[in-house]
Order: C-alpha cells, then structure tokens, then sequence
C-alpha cells in the first residue's frame, strides 16, 4: 500500500512538468492554429537556460528565481521565433508554418549544443527541498510534495487568466474566430505574439522546474513531444482542465507501467490514448472541432491537368539520365540516387494524402517502418527469400494503414493528424520495446537483397524501375476518378456527400493506398542498407516527409518528388559539417519564409511572371 | 397521383430550442412548391432532415413511399433526389465541367476507378448539361474563380446529372441580383416542366416565390402556419403578420405590383 501511495505520488508530480508544456502547447494552437512542433524545443531550452541560471543564483531564492526568469527567457525566445519566423508565413496555406517550427527545432538543437555542450547536465536539487518523507514507510521526496501542490495552483491560474480576464476573452474569440477579433479592432499580430510568449513561457517554466528530477540533455525535445500531443489529444484540444487530467493520468500510469510491465510503459500511453479516443473522439473534456476558417487561407488549388507532351519528354530524359547514372561509375553517386528514389516515393505517398484528400498525417513514417521492419523480419525470423519478403512488405504496411486509417477518419482536421502521430508512436515503441522480436534498439540486421540484385548498380536498377514506377502510378491515381473523388472530399465534403460519394470510405482507401505505396520505399528501404532500426519511423522520419511534401509545394502535383530530392541532396552536402542542423534549420526557415507555395509552387509563379512580362 | 416526397410530423429540436416541430406536407410530381417562412424559421433545419444532412427528432420522410427518415444523405440522393445548398460547396480546386463530371461518375458508380482519366469520362454528358444551364463557355475555367450566380447554374446542372424525380433547392437566388434571380428561377422552372422533376425550394425573395411557386407553405417558428396558392398566401391574415407584422421583410409595393398578376407574370 505504501508504495502504491508512494509511486501515486511520484507520478502527480510528473504531471507538474507534463501539464506545464502542453498547456502551452494547447493555448499556442488553440489561438494561432500552429502545431508548433518547436514546443519540446522551449522545454529543453527552458531545462538548459535554468541549468545555467542555477548555478549563478545561490540559495532556495536564487532557485525558484531561476526558475521563473527560464520562464521567462525562454517566452521572449519564443517571440523572437514568432515575430521573425511565423509572422511572414501566416498567411500561408494551413499547417504550413509547422514546416517553420520544424526549422526552429534544427536550429534550437544545434545552438544548444553549442552552448552547453552534448555532456547530459545533472539538475541541483531544490534547496531546502532536498529531503524526503516517509510516507507509510516509503521515502517520497520533498520537492515531489512542492509540485504536486503547486500545480493546482497554475492550473488555477491560467483558467482564471482565461476564463476571466479581458486578455482570456480575446484569447478565447480569437479560438473561435480570429477574422471577427480582427475586425473588432483587435490587433491580432500582438494577441499571436502574446499567446506565443505565454505558451513558450509555459514550457521554459515546465523544462526549468523538472530539473531536479530529470537534468536537461539534447534529446529532451523529440522525448516530451509525443507526450504532450498525448496530454493534449486525450485531454481534448484547448482545455486546461482536460491537459491536467490527461497529464496525471499519463504520469501516474508511467510511473506503474514502469514498476509493473517494463517492458510496455511506452507502448501504455498510446494505448491509453486510442481506447479514450475511441470512446470520446474530442477528448475527455474537448469538444467537437468547427470548421473554423472562413474562406481557404491563401490562394486555392488549381485545377490538375495530366501532364503535357513536353512535360513528358523532359521527364523522359531525366529519367534515362538517371538510368545512365551508373555508367559515371561512381558508387557514391549511385547509393545517393537510391537513397533519394526511396525517399521520393515515399514523400509522393503522403503527398497523395496530404496535398490531393487534404488528410495531414503526421505518422507516415508508420507504414514505411512497417514495410521495412515485415520485410526484415520475414528475411531474420522465417529465412524467407528477399523477394517473398519485398512483396509481403506492402502487404504489412498496406494492412497498418487499414487500421490505423479506419481509427484515425473518425476524427478531422489536427485531431486527425494527433491520432496519426500517437498510433505512429504506438507502433514506434512495439518495435523499440520488443526487444526478443525486433530486436530493439539494435535493429535487425543483415538483410540483404537476393543474388541477382546484390550489386549496387542492378540494386539502383530495380529501385529506379520500382520506386519511379510507383509515382508514376501515383500520379496516375490523382487523374483517376478516384483521385478527383479524393480530391472532392477535401473541397466540399458536404457536396460530395450530397451527390452520392462515400467520402470516408474514399479517404480510407486513399489512407491505405498512401501506406501501401510507403511500405513499398520501406521495402526498398531496408534491402539498399541491409539493416533497420526503429528510428524509421519514429516521429522525426514522419515529419521529414511533411518537411519535403510542404517545401516542395503541397498543392502543385510534383511537390513531394521535388521536395525529397532537394532535401536529400541538401541534407547530402550538409552533413559533412559539425553544425549542420543550424545550417538545414535556417535553411528550411528561409525556403518557407521565401517560398510559401513551396519549391514548385514558387517556381510556377516565378515563371508565369516572366512569361507574363514577355507577351 | 402519388407523392414524390411525403413529410409526416416531421420534428427538430436542439436541446430546448424547437427549431421545426410537427410539419406535414407533400411534394406532388412535377409540383413547384415553394417553403416560406422569415430568418430563423426552420427553413434549412428541414431541408436538412429531408436530406439526411440531420436526425430528425421525431416524424417520417417517404420517398415515392419508401422511408428515408434520417438516411445518409448520399444515399437519398442515390435515389433520386438532388439538392443545392444555400452556400454553394463546389469543388474549388476543380474546373467547371469536371465539377459536372464528379458528380456524373459518382452517378455511373465508378469513383473507386483508377484505371481511366476522370476529365475523359462522360465529357459529353457534362456538356450538355452546362449548355442546359446556359453556360458552356465556361467549362474549362477554374470554379475558384467563378462569379456567385455562375456557382448557382453549375450547382443546378450538378444537381441534375443523376436524372433526379426531386431537386431540394436551398434559396437558390441568395446573393444574386434581382434580374438573375428571375432568370435563374425561369430557367430552373423550364428544365424541371420539360423534365417532370418536382421541386421543393425555399426563398427569400418574394418576386422568385409569386412568380414561379404553384403552391406555397410558410413556416414560422417551426411550424407550418399556412398552405396554398399565392394569392392564397398573399391575403392571409397570420403571414401577413408574420411578415409585415415585423414589417421589414417585403414591402406593400411588392404585394400591389403582384395583386394585379395572379399567376406569376414575370416584371423585371
């Protein structure tokens, strides 16, 4: 009994910190309708900048001084990131800025390697908090105690900052309509920036006070993040009441799952999260998301036409260049040019979701891992031939996608893309925690493709024919009735709907179809290295592909293709240097602040000008 | 003759709030019957249930007998009936006709086909009906950039590509000017005579509803509170409270110009 009371304990005070970030996580996204993927960044920035702090500052004073000026610090970081970064990309096309938040990760990691070195750093203990009590026998620590009561009062705090003051109003009209607020003589640049330092603010403080617990180290940022789309998701979108109660359900369960089945305590909480999901879809204290927007933000899509003759010509000569590639008879050049075709289809997979059914995924990276990890594990486990394994990896990845797709369409819009993300991780801590099976975070290794493809040139061959074969096929699907009926649910649901079309049922298949397609890269994948590891679909591969798919242009037709190979080429160069993630980040950030219709986009615009101006 | 649509006790309520409550009517073949009733009436509430865009709380819908009460709306239409919305909701990202071709696809059932090119498939049948509803010129540009009463015609040819027995219209003139109005409600009027398609459509413009409605219900706070001929409607007592009671919505003038027309002249 008392250590049940005692890990009770332990895990209310988790939630401290938990609650802390993804309150600022909800009131970010509730007002600004960011997904700030930057939010674990200011967590970590806020355990570093305390660190750092703590050390100058002496005494119980100088600590919770500390603690409130990390806090601080980091929400006026978060300003600088809203004003230079999101400020010029608002008026880009929906979940675009996330790309920008996804610069603003980069970039943060590097500059706090910089800064305080890769070394994990170990938090001070709270002074005058340092001691434990006995609680039924069991030590519970002081500083255990202090967070679990205080955390009632931010709670506290922040609804009646929301709930009562004339700033909450305003946060709260500008949840439900920011064009009203607007128009009600609100400056609206001044509420974002506000809401931005808060939310910022929030995770400073939630990265500063779990120091005595937890340190601060450089994969804090990626760890917190699934955590806090769970609070969120679970709790239900923009209610603090609900983050609270999502956050000490998430923590208390940790705190058992890791005393009780250690083996599953990841794979717990995402559990957790698809059986409250499936039972309120909104969240427990969430409700039903309203089409909020009035009118598309920024220009709508243009009518797709199957490519022209000379279209296809110069996509026929590149694509013999690029059968002629091996004759350069450089090895590098050809792992290179594998290595992007795997990445371009599966950037043209969630392309097809993304840009034609409007159905932003943030796990894709599922169902490539997928395909990899039933390839490798028919080829470890059942010593099947390379070419029964490559075909069943489709198949593996293709019956995830049916799952998960059917789980994931009974909710819209970022509710949506959250439940993609979290079953995404579901499937990400199966293979990083069954270690007897998939062997862990050691990966499966030597899986190597049959004889006849065991060169890297005729490997580079049947990866071109396969891998371009399927965007063609892609391609081929956007022109189809089923890719216009696709395209038809994400313009007018109602409409479609209402002439007959099964808009569900289309958008599972398309969900399906998408997943099948990227088990096939997995499949390619995990022959041309010879090896898997569950980082293949852990969360950073899933927004790799929504990097590419948004710089390249989500709404002109060779957006992903385009973005994958530019990013894999890019990424190529860059990381022959030491800091090469401020150097992608920045990079990133420019393309989106330059860019905002993405590469293609861009460059479409670019040209009709110049033809415009000649004639 | 049988109904083409038959409401019985048809009811709708939002928490406390009776927003339609015990309406009753038929739709005759070939009939142009027209649903009245000031902002706030219960218009759309109902054309929503007789869709399945909504549950009703209480009442049945018969479809040519069959009970469609609270049936998916795609399969109503799957059954002949067609409906334009009072806010348009075409396919931005789409040009004209294959906006018409959507829906043609859908008609022939082969949405989930990938073998064949969508812009090819019954480009002919598309056609003529955008040279239905008078605008054919048009069928290669974007629908994004489409004028307000242009998106009204392409909403009307889409509604008719599955040969429906009824078409719910939803205020099909809101937002147009007053001589579109008339035309567009003349050219509606044609197609469904010449068709023998029975329509159902609410509407604020008084000129639209003389003109072309053969009977007229007017609901008022969820309640069907008269029925009949526009000269009928015209000289009842409790909608001309309703409507002038208020006496904002249509003006004495309005009721002169047409008390001298019975029948519905058109005047521009």
């Amino acid at each position: 009994m008392g250590l049940f009371i005692a890990q009770l304990l332990t895990g209310l005070a988790n939630a401290a910190t938990l609650f802390l970030v993804a309150s600022g996580l909800s009131l970010i996204f509730g007002v600004t309708r960011i997904v700030n993927f930057a939010h674990g960044s200011f967590y970590m920035l806020g355990a570093f900048v305390g660190y750092s702090l703590m050390q100058v500052l002496p005494g119980a004073i100088g600590f919770w001084a500390s603690v409130l000026l990390s806090g601080l610090i980091v929400g006026l970081i978060g300003v600088v990131v809203e004003m230079l970064v999101l400020r010029p990309v608002y008026k880009a096309p929906e979940l675009f800025q996330l790309v920008a938040t996804f610069g603003v990760i980069l970039v943060i990691q590097d500059l706090a390697l910089m800064i305080w070195g890769a070394e994990d750093l170990l938090g001070p203990r709270a002074p005058g908090l340092k001691g434990v009590v006995r609680i039924m026998g069991e030590p519970v620590p002081l500083y255990d105690l202090a967070l679990i009561a205080m955390t009632p009062f931010v709670l506290f705090a922040l609804w009646y900052l929301i709930a009562r003051t004339r700033l909450g109003v305003l946060v709260r009209a500008a949840t439900q309509d920011r064009e009203m607020v607007a128009a009600l003589g609100v400056n609206q640049a001044w509420l974002f920036t506000g809401v931005f330092f808060l939310g910022a603010a929030l995770a400073g403080l939630g990265g500063a006070i779990q120091l005595p617990k937890g340190g601060a180290d450089l994969l804090m940022d990626f760890n917190i993040l699934a955590a806090i789309f769970v609070v969120v998701v679970i709790g239900g979108m923009g209610s603090l009441p609900g983050a609270y109660i999502a956050a000490v359900l998430i923590s208390v369960l940790n705190v058992f799952g890791v005393s009780y089945l250690p083996q599953s305590t990841l794979v717990l909480m995402f559990v957790v999260m698809a059986v409250v999901l499936t039972i309120r879809p909104y969240g427990l204290l969430g409700r039903e998301e309203v089409a909020g927007e009035h009118g598309q933000v920024g220009e709508p899509d243009r009518p797709i036409k199957p490519a022209g003759v000379r279209a296809r010509v110069i996509v026929g000569i590149g694509l013999l260049l690029l059968l002629a590639l091996p004759m350069a008879d450089s090895h590098f050049l050809v792992i290179l040019a594998t290595d992007i075709i795997i990445f371009a289809l599966f950037a043209a997979s969630l392309h097809f979701l993304l840009g034609l059914g409007g159905l932003v995924s943030f796990g894709h990276a599922a169902f490539f891992g997928a395909g990899a990890y039933v390839a490798a594990l028919l080829v470890s486990h059942a010593n099947a031939p390379m070419e029964l394994a490559f075909l069943l990896a489709p198949v593996g990845a293709g019956m995830a996608a049916l799952i998960i797709g059917w789980l994931c369409l009974r909710l819209t819009g970022v509710y949506f893309a959250m439940l993609t993300l979290a079953l995404a991780q579901l499937l990400w801590s199966l293979v990083f925690q069954w270690d007897e099976f998939t062997g862990g975070d050691d990966g499966l290794v030597n899986i190597w493709p049959a004889k006849w493809l065991s060169e890297a040139n005729s490997y580079f061959y049947f990866t071109a024919i396969v891998g371009v074969g399927g965007i063609i096929l892609l391609r081929h699907m956007a022109h189809s009735p089923f890719g216009f009926a696709l395209r038809a649910a994400r313009d007018s649901q109602r409409q479609a709907e209402a002439t007959g079309i099964d808009t569900k049922r289309v958008q599972w298949m398309a969900f399906t179809v998408a997943g099948v397609l990227a088990g096939v890269a997995g499949g390619l994948f995990v022959f041309s290295k010879g090896s898997v590891f569950p980082n293949e679909l852990e969360i950073a591969k899933s927004f790799d592909g929504l990097i590419v798919v948004f710089l390249g242009g989500v709404k002109t037709l060779s957006g992903g293709v385009v973005g994958a190979a530019s990013l894999e080429l890019v990424k190529d160069y860059l990381t022959r240097f030491e800091y090469w993630r401020l150097a992608l980040g920045l990079l990133i950030i420019f393309v989106v602040i330059v860019a905002p219709t993405g590469i293609v986009g861009s460059l479409r615009s670019l040209l009709e000008r110049v033809r415009g101006s000649s004639t | 003759m049988s109904a083409v649509l038959e409401v019985v006790g048809l009811s709708k309520s939002f928490g406390g709030i009776h927003a339609v409550s015990n309406v009753d009517f038929c739709v005759a073949p070939g009939e142009l019957l027209a649903l009245i009733g000031p902002n706030g009436a219960g218009k759309t509430t109902c054309f929503n249930m007789l869709m399945g865009q909504l549950k009703p709380t209480k009442g049945d819908v018969f479809l040519k007998g069959e009970r469609i009460t609270g049936m998916l709306p795609r399969k109503v239409w799957r059954r002949g009936v067609g409906r334009t919305f009072q806010i348009t909701g075409t396919y931005q990202s789409m040009t004209v006709i294959e906006n018409v071709q959507m829906a043609l696809i859908s008609h022939h059932k082969r949405v989930f086909s990938i073998t064949s090119y969508a812009t090819r498939l019954y480009e002919k049948q598309a056609m003529e009906l955008l040279e239905l509803v008078g605008m054919p010129e048009q069928a290669q540009r974007a629908c994004a950039i489409l004028a307000y009463g242009d998106l009204k015609r392409l909403e009307l040819a889409i509604a008719l590509c599955h040969e429906p027995s009824l078409l719910l219209m939803d205020e099909p003139t809101a937002g147009m000017a007053p001589s579109e109005r008339i035309a567009l409600m003349q050219l509606t009027a044609d197609i469904v005579a010449q068709r023998g398609i029975s329509v159902l459509f609410t509407e604020h413009d008084m000129d639209v509803v003389f003109a072309h409605a053969q009977r007229i219900m007017v609901l008022n706070r969820g309640e069907l509170i008269a029925e009949g001929s526009a000269q009928m409607i015209r000289n009842n007592r409790m909608v001309q409270e309703v409507y002038l009671g208020g006496g904002s919505l249509f003006e004495d003038q309005t009721l002169d110009e047409h008390a001298g027309a019975p029948g519905g002249d058109q005047h521009a």
